[in-house]
């Protein structure tokens, strides 16, 4: 087997046919880690003696014919979701020890098809961020240049995948943090519609904005991966019934909204992206400008409430119930001194800026204004999606960028988010498929195409990424 | 309307110890960065309710779990523990200490 270009449905066929077993499957990621990942730092914790374990009794099923789509496949999980009995630190010093003690619902439903967990993966601090650099264990490397960025915040999952270090892997999308790194990472990257997959088990960041969602190699992985973990959960009160929302009609229709994306964005990436409109328009696709006027308001509107629901969600780190907790005379010292020593930069810089906008006298004009406008954000897709079947964007302004290049600019960091929280803020599926590679010094670098679809409607996701 | 953050009014809000350092760096970062969410002001939202794009879920209050059945498995992940129950420092002074 070549694990440099396998994907999961190429292993299937092949451990169906017992041309290799999913041990020595396993055991081939294992080998490419121990010998790779030193220099890539995708994992923050290989779990070999546990892999080999599951690999085993993946191979008792499909002996005895009772395999899964994803029984036996190797996979990597982002380090905030649970898997009981497992470290889950979210890369924070705050949770360095902190042991899961239970499985986040997307975790059981891999189990239950008798997947392979390789490891956990690195990634910005409590998913915030854009290129894994606010991890407090180090920054992951770009497979495809060791000098720059895998992006982020699921930077250790796509650099997994993209180095052969996994078959897929598991990520969370609160701004662009699956669709982003998949984009700097040359992968196909899917965030569901918001309720699409259950949130139980997840660490909280934007709880109004987080999905679970998967990086591979290929669309069709992607929903393979999709169609495991999806479905309504009891335990997370906002995932969706089935069909819960209604299907449209393929038109064969993509919009393009021409105003919003002719700024900001590097001159290659954007034709790049126009170079992908032409494939499809050869696949027989009408494409056609769309107004969508509020789409400018939609990274200033993310900045308001993802601090908003990240000073909240975070007041659980206190050094009471689970993780560090910093001995202190009271229980006042203990809150701030575990959350002073226990938090990185940007997770403080947020905390203090959610704080802000949700204090008394500025709750109005910041947090209340800004779900207003996300209203508006709403409304625009909702329009656009009368006569498109889906909205098309790049899926970040440029390539992967220089390890350093942006660390002490947070704004600048923010822009990487320009185009994907737009998805986010509406709730909308959206996925991020390679178009090709710009060259930045001598290096070719892949860039992403976005698709975002009506709510539900992952299928024209998958439907129009396989013509891509 | 943000030229002055005050960060310690903050930082004690959010029960985070900041240093003085990172104190002088926020005050000019902070600032920054709400001016540039500020553009959200611009945006005409009269008549915009969201009504129309949430929903209020609900769920019966019945089949609660056994009671004691995760106990353990919580408590095992708490820093300080006295039988069943997590051991914090003292809430209330009466010395009338904060």
């Amino acid at each position: 087997m070549d694990i440099s270009t396998l994907t999961i449905a190429e292993a299937r066929r092949a451990l169906n046919a017992k041309e290799y077993s999913a041990l020595e499957l396993t055991n081939a990621y294992l080998d490419a880690i121990a010998k790779k990942d030193k220099d890539i730092h995708a994992y923050l914790e290989v779990w070999t003696g546990s892999a080999r374990e599951e690999a085993k009794a993946a191979d008792v099923l499909i002996a005895a014919g009772k395999q899964k789509p994803l029984t036996g496949i190797p996979l990597a999980l982002k380090d905030n979701l649970l898997v009981e009995g497992r470290v889950a630190s979210s890369a924070s010093k705050i949770l360095e020890n902190y042991v899961a003690s239970y499985d986040a619902t997307a975790i059981a439903k891999l189990k239950a098809q008798g997947a392979v967990f390789l490891g956990r993966t690195n990634m910005d601090e409590f998913a915030m961020g854009s290129s894994t650099e606010n991890s407090a264990y180090g920054v992951t490397k770009n497979p495809h240049d060791l000098s720059r960025v895998p992006g982020g915040s699921s930077g250790g999952s796509a650099a997994a995948v993209a180095a052969g270090l996994a078959l897929g892997a598991l990520g969370s999308d609160t701004g662009g943090s699956i669709r982003q790194p998949a984009s700097h990472c040359g992968l196909v990257g899917l965030k569901p519609t918001y309720g699409a997959v259950s949130r139980f088990g997840l660490m909280p960041m934007g709880s109004s904005l987080d999905q679970i969602g998967p990086l591979a190699r290929t669309v069709s992985d992607a929903q393979i991966l999709f169609d495991a973990i999806r479905g309504y959960d009891v335990n997370d009160s906002t995932s969706s019934p089935e069909n819960f929302y209604p299907q449209h009609p393929f038109k064969r229709v993509i919009g393009v909204p021409r105003a919003f994306i002719s700024k900001g964005v590097d001159e290659d990436v954007l034709a790049r992206f126009n170079a992908t409109l032409d494939i499809l328009k050869n696949a027989g696709y009408e494409i056609r400008d769309v107004d969508m006027p509020n789409l400018p308001y939609a990274l200033p509107v993310y900045y308001v409430i993802c601090p908003a629901e990240v000073s909240t969600n975070l007041a659980r780190y206190d050094g009471i119930r689970y993780g560090l907790s910093v001995p202190a005379d009271t229980i006042g010292e203990v809150y701030t001194k575990t959350r002073g020593s226990g938090f990185g930069p940007e997770v403080r810089r947020r905390t203090l800026i959610g704080t802000f906008v949700l204090s008394s006298g500025y709750a109005d004009a910041y947090y209340r204004k800004a779900r207003s406008v996300r209203e508006l954000i709403r409304a625009d897709f909702a329009r656009a999606f009368q006569s498109v079947d889906a909205v098309a964007m790049p899926t970040a302004p440029g390539p992967a960028f220089r390890i350093g290049e942006k660390a002490s600019d947070p704004l600048a960091m923010y822009l990487e988010d320009i185009f994907s929280v737009t998805a986010n803020l509406a709730g909308v599926p959206a996925i991020s498929i390679p178009s090709g590679t710009v060259e930045r010094d001598g290096k070719n670098l892949p860039v992403g195409f976005q698709l975002i679809a009506p709510h539900g409607g992952e299928e024209t996701l998958f439907k129009i990424g396989a013509d891509v | 309307m943000s030229d002055k953050v005050d960060i310690v009014a903050l930082a004690k809000l959010a029960r985070l110890e900041v240093s003085d350092a990172e104190v002088a760096k926020l005050e000019k970062e902070i600032p920054e960065i709400l001016k540039f969410v500020e553009a959200i002001q611009k945006a005409d939202v009269s008549g915009v309710s969201e009504t129309k794009s949430l929903r209020n879920v609900m769920r019966a209050d019945e089949n609660p779990i056994e009671s004691g059945k995760y106990t353990e498995t919580l408590l095992a992940a708490a820093p300080s523990r006295e039988g069943n129950r997590v051991a914090v420092k003292q809430v209330l002074s009466r010395k009338g200490k904060k």
